[in-house]
């Protein structure tokens, strides 16, 4: 192998990715450091100080769209999960049958069709469901999400399902166990750290949603983000930066849980 | 007296894939195994020995033909409702329980009573000297280890039937050898009925009661390893187990004329166009101008420290292989190049038809 080809004998390729690291993370650096300014300002430094997360903190209408965005997040991310899971199953513990490359498609839509025009189309359909019902709730946006959360919470799940080695499958109805006793004594239990994973994958992904949000809210349905835009677009204050900075940690906490559960054992 | 048919196999063929593309894996397969016998399925890789365990354990349907155990027919069960349990090849064991609860796993899911798992699994563990890693994750176990404790998961539930694919393939030679005592104590101790799948004939000899041999979906002789060995009734069958010389001839009226020259005397077998076969271990070397010797030159030798093999070379150039066995007083003074003359033990020819 030593002799294979190596892109770092390149010239200025170290530089490159030098650079692009530079122009990924500089940002969000400053981004960070900013949120522990004292000064008004977005981008004068005037002193440490946890000033901004405490306004920030004691803000009702932070406090009301961190509360709404979690519980959008949650049970979208636990009915995505379901849904996954379900077919995940569905496409992987089965004899191969016509129109599979279909169904793995149609799963993954939403990941391929624009988010604005999901929007639209959601949009549009909610409308008149809200003017048939009369319902105006937050079961559309964790609708909504959960439809958007399912490819993210499928594919780790699917990819772990791949990964099981099915004689086990095999050993449980050999060893007296029923189709319901196998899933729920062998194929649940290996399956769940990939479930955790997509789980918070799809937790995350609700979280930073923005477009289909702006679109389906009602009027008072504001989550994190939409809130954020909404400040951007009057004044910028350092209160979004610390705000931002407490997504972005959760975030990273979440992702990193990911991580750890998918990772390859051994 | 023959004991009673534990399971079997009734006209079972099994196509894989349709049309043009299938192939039958199993074609028109026919075995009763007797009820406590140690038997034994020989062949070559690809020969269906896999597909005829599957069949029986029921994870697979045969195409056609019935599945027996003790005279009903399980044909249409599934394998979960049938008493019959598999030591797996890559053993399955399950990574996220402890040793106990997977030699456990069988009784839990038959329901049986947390007392009767619990005295079961630690009498399995004794079987199989396995007591002091009950606890312990399968990961962390050694590849002998993680068989036994595939042997006693299956063996926990008293199935009347125990399948074992390959259970040896992946030990170390030492480890094989033990594993094979191993294996025919446990037969013997719980009494179970053993179908037990190799492609390693010397195992095949030593551990069964009776050996099927398959080649290409078919069993082509069922009997006990002597005579299989001694008789083998073809000419697949004398080459698959153990070395065999093979010399075409003409069979008529009780005189069988070698075609590189030479007569021998055999009592029956098919006349006409045959094959002679005689194991290497049967041919002597003797003096060659002795009367009613085969005529040979020594081509070469190849010392073995228990016997040496002669590579000689009949009149015509056909190739024989003599075993001859060292004795103490070493060197027989053999040379290439030398002439020799050959005779068959008597009653070790066998005469094989195409
Ligand atoms: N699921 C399947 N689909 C298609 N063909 C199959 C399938 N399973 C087995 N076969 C074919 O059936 C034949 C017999 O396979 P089988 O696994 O029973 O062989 P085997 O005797 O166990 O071989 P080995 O010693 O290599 O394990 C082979 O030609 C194989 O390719
Ligand atoms: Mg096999």
């Amino acid at each position: 192998m030593g002799r294979s080809f190596d892109v770092t004998s390149l010239p200025g390729v170290t530089f490159v990715a030098g650079l692009a690291f530079l122009a990924l993370y500089a940002p969000i650096v400053t981004l960070v450091a900013y949120s522990f300014n004292d000064a008004n300002a977005i981008s004068v430094w005037g002193g440490f100080s946890f000033r901004w997360y405490e306004a920030a903190w004691a803000n009702r209408e932070v406090q009301s769209a961190t509360a709404r965005s979690l519980v959008i997040a949650s049970a979208a991310s636990v009915i995505a999960t379901s849904v996954a899971t379900m077919a995940a199953l569905g496409t992987t513990r089965r004899a191969a049958f016509r129109g599979q490359t279909f169904i793995y498609v149609a799963i993954n839509q939403p990941l391929m069709v624009p988010e604005i025009v999901t929007a639209v189309a959601l949009l549009i359909v909610f409308a008149s469901v809200k003017v048939a019902t009369g319902y105006a709730g937050l079961g559309y946006l964790i609708l909504a999400h959960s439809a958007f959360c399912i490819p993210f919470a499928y594919l780790p799940i699917r990819a772990r399902l791949e990964g099981m080695d099915l004689s086990l499958e095999t050993a449980a109805a050999d060893l007296y166990a029923n189709p319901w006793q196998t899933f729920r004594h062998v194929t649940l239990p290996l399956l769940a750290p990939g479930i955790v994973a997509g789980a918070m994958l799809a937790f995350v992904i609700s979280l930073d949603d923005v477009v289909i949000t702006e679109f389906v809210k009602s009027a008072g349905q504001d989550t994190l983000p939409t809130y954020m835009l909404g400040q951007m677009r009057r004044a910028i204050t350092p209160e979004v930066n610390a705000i931002s900075t407490a997504l972005l940690g959760l975030t990273v906490a979440l992702l990193t849980v990911f991580f750890l559960l998918t990772r390859k054992r051994g | 007296m023959t004991a009673p048919t534990a399971v079997e196999a009734r006209n079972v063929v099994k196509a894989f894939g349709q049309g043009e593309v299938a192939v039958r894996a199993l074609d028109d397969v026919s075995v009763g195994i007797r009820r406590g016998e140690f038997f034994t399925l020989l062949g070559p890789s690809g020969c269906g020995k896999t597909t005829l365990l599957r069949l029986i354990a029921g994870f697979e349907a045969p195409t056609s033909g019935t599945i027996l155990l003790d005279g009903r027919d399980i044909t249409a069960d599934p394998p979960n409702r049938r008493p019959i349990n598999t030591v797996f090849q890559s053993y399955a064991l399950f990574p996220h329980l402890t040793v106990a609860e997977n030699v456990g796993f069988g009784l839990r899911m038959q329901g049986k009573p947390r007392a009767e798992i619990g005295n079961v699994t630690a009498r399995m563990l004794a079987l199989v000297r396995l007591e002091a890693l009950a606890g312990r994750r399968v990961a962390q176990l050694s590849g002998g280890q993680q068989q036994r404790v595939a042997l006693a998961r299956a063996l926990a539930p008293q199935p009347r039937v125990l399948l074992l694919d390959e259970p040896l393939s992946a030990l170390d030679l030492k480890l094989r050898k033990e594993m094979q005592i191993e294996l025919k104590r446990l037969q013997h101790e719980t009494g179970i009925t053993f179908v037990f799948v190799t492609h390693d004939q010397e195992e095949a000899l030593t551990m069964s009661d009776r050996i099927g041999v398959m080649s290409a979906g078919r069993i082509l002789q069922i009997g006990p390893p002597r005579e299989i060995y001694t008789r083998p009734a073809n000419r697949f069958v004398a080459s698959f187990i153990g070395e065999t010389n093979f010399l075409p001839a003409r069979h008529a009226g009780g005189r069988v004329t070698l075609e590189a020259g030479g007569e021998l005397a055999v009592e029956g077998g098919p006349e006409g166009q045959v094959t002679v076969a005689v194991r290497p271990e049967q041919v002597r070397l003797v003096p060659p101008d002795e009367p009613g010797a085969l005529r040979a030159t020594i081509r070469n030798l190849v010392y073995f420290g228990t016997d040496t093999h002669c590579h000689l070379a009949l009149a015509d150039g056909t190739e024989v292989v003599a075993r001859l066995q060292s004795s103490a007083s070493d060197d027989p003074g053999l040379e290439p190049g030398q002439p020799a003359g050959l005779r068959f033990a008597p009653g070790a020819v066998q005469l094989l038809g195409d």
